[in-house]
C-alpha cells in the first residue's frame, strides 16, 4: 500500500500544496527578492482575471446544464425504445468512444466543419447562400457547441446505470395506486434520479471548467477563460511575478472546484437522508 | 461520490435489464432526438474527412494529405515520443495499481474508501492546476537545490527527448480509469477464494500473483492499459505547459502553416483512439458473455 500512498502524495498532493503556498509569494521587480504577499490573490479578483473566471464559470454552467438535459433526453429516448437492444448497444458504445474524444483532434474536426474554411460553412454560405446567421466557432457559443460533443456522451454514460436502476415495478405500483405520470415522476422517479443526475452534472461542470486543449486550439486567447489566462501568465517572460499570478489563478480554480464538490456532497447527504 | 464511480470510460456497457416500453405517444420525439443528435455527432467527422480528401484544384478526391503525414517535419519524432510515453505510463500504472487493488481486496478492505477517493481526485481536479503545481516543484531545482544530486535528478526528469516527468504525471491522470477498470475485474472474480486455494496448495505470494491474479485480471488489465494508452496519446495540457513536444502539441504547432495536414492527423489520431476503445468494449462484451454462459 505504501507505494500507492507515497506516489499520490508526491505527484498529486505535493504539487497542489506547493501551489497553494507559493500563490502567496511575490517577487520584487527590482531586487528579485521573494516575500510573502497577497498581491497575486487580490490581482486575480480584478479586471481581466475576474472576467476570465466569470467567463469560465458561465461557459461551464451553460455546458453542464445543456449537456445534462440533452444527455438525459438521449438516454431516456434510447432506453424507452421498443426492441431497442441494438440501438442501445450502439449508442452506449458510441458514447464510450466519444466521451473520450476531447482535446486537440476535436477542435480541428470542428474547424474543418464550421470554421472559416469549413465544409459546412462553405455549404451554407456559398452553395445555399444562407450564411451562419452570426454564429462563430471562435466564440463562447462555438466553444459550447464543441464541448457538448464530448459532454453529451459523458452524460449518457454516467446516467444510464441510474436510469436502468429505476425498476418497472415502481411505475406499475404507482399506476395501480392511481398515480398520474406527473405524480410518478414528482414523487418516485424524480427523487430517485436526482442524486445521480446532480452528480453527473457536477462532473460535466468540472470537465468543461478544466478544459484547456480544445479552447487553446480553437480561440487562442480571444475568449476570456481562466485556463487560457493561466497558460498566458506562465508563458509570459516579460512581467516579473507573472509566474505567481499563474499559481494564484490555478489555486482559484482548485478552490472553486472544491466548493462545487462540497456543495455536491451536501446535496448527496440531504437527498440520501430524505430517501432513507 | 457514488455516481461519479459510474465513469469507467469506454465500454462500460452494463447488462441489459428489461425496460418497460412507453405506453403512449408514437415515439416521434424519440425519433427526432435520435436523428438530430445523430447528425450532430456524424457531421463533424464526415466533414473533417471530406475537408482532407477533396481536391480543390482539380475536383474529385485525393489522399495526398494522408500520404504526406509520415514525411512531415517533426511528425516521426513527436509520434514515437508519444507512443513511448504511452507505453511507459501503462507499465508504471499497472506496476503501481495492480498490487494496490489486489491488496485492498484481499488484506486491507478498510482502506478501500481512501483509495477510491484519492483515485477519483484527478477526475475533478483541473489538470492545468496540477501542472502549475508540478512546475513550481520542478523550479526548486535551479532555485534551491543547485549543484546537488536532487537537482540533477530533477533535470534528468525533464530531458526533452524522453520527458519522464510527463510519465509520472500521466500516471496520476490515468488513476481514475486504471483503478476503476482493475477494481471492476477484482470484484467480478472470486479472487479471495482463488488466492487462498493457491496458498493452501503451497504457492508463494509472487507465484500467486503471476499464476493466479494476473490471469484472472487479464481482461481488466488490458482494459486499463488501453484507456491509459488512449489518454496519453491525446493529452495536451500537461505537455504544452511544461514545454515538451508530443503528438498533440505537434499538431497545434503545424496547424498554422499546414491546416489541412493538422485536420488529417486529427482524423487519423481519432481513428487510432476509437479503434483502441472499440477493442475494449469488444473485450468487455466477450467477458460478459463468458460469465453469463
Amino acid at each position: 500500500m505504501l507505494p500507492f500512498f507515497l506516489y499520490v502524495a508526491v505527484f498529486l498532493v505535493l504539487p497542489i500544496v506547493v501551489l497553494s503556498v507559493e500563490a502567496f509569494r511575490a517577487t520584487d521587480p527590482d531586487t528579485f527578492e521573494e516575500t510573502w504577499s497577497t498581491g497575486s490573490i487580490t490581482a486575480i479578483t480584478e479586471g481581466a482575471f475576474r472576467r476570465a473566471y466569470l467567463g469560465s464559470l458561465r461557459l461551464s454552467v451553460i455546458c453542464a446544464v445543456l449537456g445534462a438535459v440533452i444527455g438525459l433526453t438521449l438516454a431516456v429516448a434510447v432506453l424507452r425504445t421498443k426492441r431497442g437492444r441494438l440501438l442501445r448497444r450502439l449508442v452506449l458504445t458510441a458514447s464510450g468512444v466519444l466521451a473520450n474524444f476531447g482535446g486537440i483532434p476535436l477542435a480541428f474536426a470542428f474547424i474543418a466543419t464550421i470554421g472559416t474554411q469549413g465544409v459546412i460553412t462553405a455549404l451554407l454560405t456559398d452553395t445555399l447562400g444562407l450564411g451562419l446567421g452570426g454564429f462563430s466557432l471562435y466564440s463562447m457559443a462555438g466553444l459550447t457547441l464543441v464541448y457538448l460533443y464530448f459532454l453529451i456522451p459523458l452524460m449518457v454514460l454516467t446516467i444510464t446505470p441510474a436510469l436502468e436502476a429505476l425498476r418497472p415495478q415502481w411505475r406499475e405500483a404507482a399506476d395501480n395506486l392511481g398515480a398520474s405520470g406527473w405524480q410518478y415522476w414528482r414523487y418516485v422517479g424524480g427523487p430517485v434520479l436526482a442524486p445521480p443526475v446532480i452528480g453527473a452534472t457536477m462532473l460535466l461542470f468540472a470537465s468543461s471548467f478544466a478544459a484547456y486543449a480544445t479552447a487553446k486550439a480553437l480561440v487562442g486567447s480571444s475568449v476570456p477563460l481562466v485556463t487560457l489566462q493561466i497558460a498566458d501568465a506562465l508563458s509570459s517572460n516579460v512581467t516579473v511575478g507573472s509566474e505567481n499570478l499563474g499559481k494564484a489563478l490555478a489555486l482559484g480554480m482548485v478552490l472553486l472546484i472544491g466548493l462545487v464538490m462540497i456543495f455536491y456532497a451536501w446535496v448527496q447527504r440531504r437527498t440520501q437522508r430524505w430517501l432513507a | 461520490m457514488t455516481s461519479l464511480t459510474g465513469v469507467a470510460g469506454a465500454g462500460g456497457v452494463a447488462p441489459e435489464t428489461p425496460v418497460r416500453p412507453a405506453r403512449r405517444g408514437t415515439g416521434a420525439w424519440r425519433f427526432a432526438v435520435l436523428a438530430v443528435l445523430g447528425l450532430y455527432f456524424i457531421v463533424p467527422i464526415g466533414a473533417s474527412v471530406w475537408f482532407t480528401v477533396r481536391d480543390r484544384r482539380n475536383g474529385g478526391v485525393t489522399f495526398g494529405t494522408y500520404t504526406q503525414i509520415p514525411g512531415a517535419e517533426g511528425f516521426a519524432d513527436a509520434f514515437t515520443r508519444s507512443l513511448l510515453l504511452a507505453v511507459l505510463t501503462v507499465v508504471l500504472s499497472l506496476l503501481l495499481m495492480v498490487p494496490t487493488v489486489v491488496l485492498v481486496e484481499l488484506r486491507l478492505p478498510r482502506l478501500r474508501t481512501a483509495v477510491e477517493l484519492l483515485t477519483l481526485m484527478p477526475l475533478v481536479l483541473p489538470p492545468i492546476a496540477l501542472v502549475v503545481g508540478v512546475r513550481s516543484v520542478l523550479a526548486w531545482a535551479p532555485d534551491y537545490f543547485l549543484n546537488t544530486p536532487l537537482a540533477d535528478a530533477f533535470f534528468a526528469l525533464q530531458e526533452p527527448a524522453l520527458p519522464w516527468i510527463l510519465v509520472l504525471v500521466y500516471v496520476v491522470l490515468a488513476l481514475p480509469f486504471v483503478y476503476r477498470a482493475l477494481d471492476a475485474g477484482v470484484r467480478g472474480s472470486d479472487l479471495k477464494t482463488l488466492t487462498e486455494a493457491a496458498r493452501n496448495l503451497g504457492a508463494s505470494w509472487p507465484r500467486v500473483l503471476v499464476s493466479v491474479v494476473l490471469p484472472v485480471l487479464r481482461t481488466s488489465v488490458l482494459n486499463a492499459s488501453f484507456l491509459a494508452f488512449a489518454l496519453v496519446l491525446g493529452e495536451f495540457t500537461i505537455a504544452a505547459i511544461l514545454g515538451f513536444e508530443t503528438f498533440p502539441t505537434w499538431i497545434v504547432r503545424i496547424s498554422g502553416s499546414e491546416p489541412k495536414l493538422s485536420v488529417a492527423v486529427s482524423v487519423l489520431s481519432l481513428l487510432i483512439t476509437w479503434a483502441l476503445l472499440l477493442l475494449i468494449s469488444a473485450l468487455d462484451r466477450r467477458r460478459g458473455t463468458k460469465e453469463n454462459s
